[in-house]
């Protein structure tokens, strides 16, 4: 019986784990042609790695033009948000393995912002939006000695908020913001939402009139593609339902 | 290793690194000037508009539709007679006047959305926008002169 499991664990190691996966990506060089193409990559990788590790295997060994951001490689600095077979996710969060390695594996940039090279978008827009809705502790009077103190309650309200990675995976879903990008976007208003819903911001009347805007929370029209391509799992959608409730229950 | 599933296209126009291609940008980009805080709450009671008179409508239009089309006779009933019959008592006068201003504001906002959406230019915008509130205008002052107005023994 023991020889079984040591000719097993023996096979195990023998086979590779790496397998052949094609990654069709959308070049775009504006020095080199004004036409965005698709370009395969046959990358030898293990199935348990990440988009993101695909990718770099690409600028490392295969073709070290291939331009995309990505800072910590961990999720949390919100740099390589991209399109992956068609939907909004963190290259560095995507294993090869959860979206079919059988089939080419597309990665384009994201939608509805202008693509400079490759995978770079302008993200100015986006941060446009964000420094719009003001993302900062506003308070009056006098700086307390101590600490802003808050109950656990009042923190709970908003932390479903706090989570943003500023990666722009929902505002780039949103079919609004593709059509007229004069719209907030959802990761704006989750960032007001933030702040409008913390008990110790002073400022929350300012922010709600700010989103009561023409280009505001209004022109949301929940079809629910920021929760589903926000990487941090955070609720958009309710977030922004939430500002709405607020300015309604606000003036009624 | 690697395999081009494109070749290079054979641009006519020879771009390179001082004279590079233009990029797409998005139609209508947010800018800093972009915020003109607009100070109305237009967009709050149309929003609450959509909402409450869709739920008025779904009442008045599937009681119109089961009227007009399934209880007794079905759509073969619909005559003058008939019509003539129900404009004579003020509670359906007062049911087609609310449908008709409803319905009609309902789809000219829910239009005006799309066209905000859609419309790239301002002025592409500005025109389908006029063109709709004309339609609607109209439409809703032509049916509420016909519901005050009808004459029952017109020849």
């Amino acid at each position: 019986m023991s020889t079984a499991i040591e000719d097993k664990v023996e096979a195990a190691s023998k086979a590779s784990p790496y397998i052949t996966v094609t990654f069709r990506v959308r070049r775009f060089n504006p020095e080199v042609s004004a036409e965005a193409t698709w370009q395969d990559f046959q990358v030898e990788i293990d199935p348990k790695e990440r988009v993101l590790d695909g990718l770099h295997k690409i600028k490392w060994d295969l073709d070290g033009s291939l331009t995309f951001r990505r800072s910590c490689a961990h999720g949390i600095c919100g740099s390589d948000a991209m399109r992956i077979n068609g939907r909004n996710r963190l290259a560095c969060k995507t294993l090869i393995k959860d979206i079919n390695p059988e089939k080419p594996i597309t990665i384009e940039p994201i939608k509805g912002l202008t693509v400079l090279k490759d995978l770079v978008v302008d993200m100015e827009p986006f941060f446009q939006a964000y420094r719009d809705v003001m993302p900062f502790l506003i308070t009056k009077g006098n700086e307390p000695t101590r600490e802003r103190l808050q109950s656990a309650e009042d923190r709970e309200r908003f932390d479903d908020t706090t989570k943003c990675i500023l990666c722009a995976a929902c505002t780039s879903s949103c079919p609004v913001f593709w059509n007229d990008g004069q719209y907030f976007g959802p990761a704006a208003i989750v960032n007001a939402h933030r702040f409008i819903f913390d008990s110790r911001d002073e400022a929350g009347e300012q922010r709600l009139e700010i989103l009561n805007d023409k280009d505001g929370v209004w022109r949301c029209r929940t079809t629910f593609n920021c929760t589903d391509a926000c990487p941090r799992g955070i609720e958009v959608t309710k977030a922004i339902q939430e500002v709405k409730r607020a300015l309604i229950t606000r003036r009624f | 290793m690697s395999t081009e599933a494109t070749p290079a296209a054979a641009d006519v126009e020879m771009y390179d690194a001082d004279n590079p291609a233009p990029v797409i940008e998005a139609p209508r980009k947010r800018t800093k000037k972009t915020p003109k805080s607009t100070r109305t709450n237009f967009e709050m009671y149309g929003w609450l508009f959509m909402r409450l008179s869709g739920i008025v409508l779904v009442v008045l239009v599937l009681g119109h539709l089961l009227i007009q089309l399934v209880l007794d006779g079905g759509v073969s009933k619909i005559g003058f007679a008939f019509v003539a019959g129900r404009w004579a008592s003020p509670f359906w006068q007062a049911w087609d006047l609310i449908m008709l201003w409803l319905a009609m504001l309902h789809g000219a906002n829910g239009l005006r959305t799309v066209i905000n959406d859609y419309a790239e230019r301002a002025n592409t915008r500005f025109w389908l926008k006029m063109l709709l509130y004309t339609a609607t205008v109209f439409t809703v002052l032509l049916g509420s002169l016909v519901i005050f107005t009808f004459d029952p023994n017109i020849s």
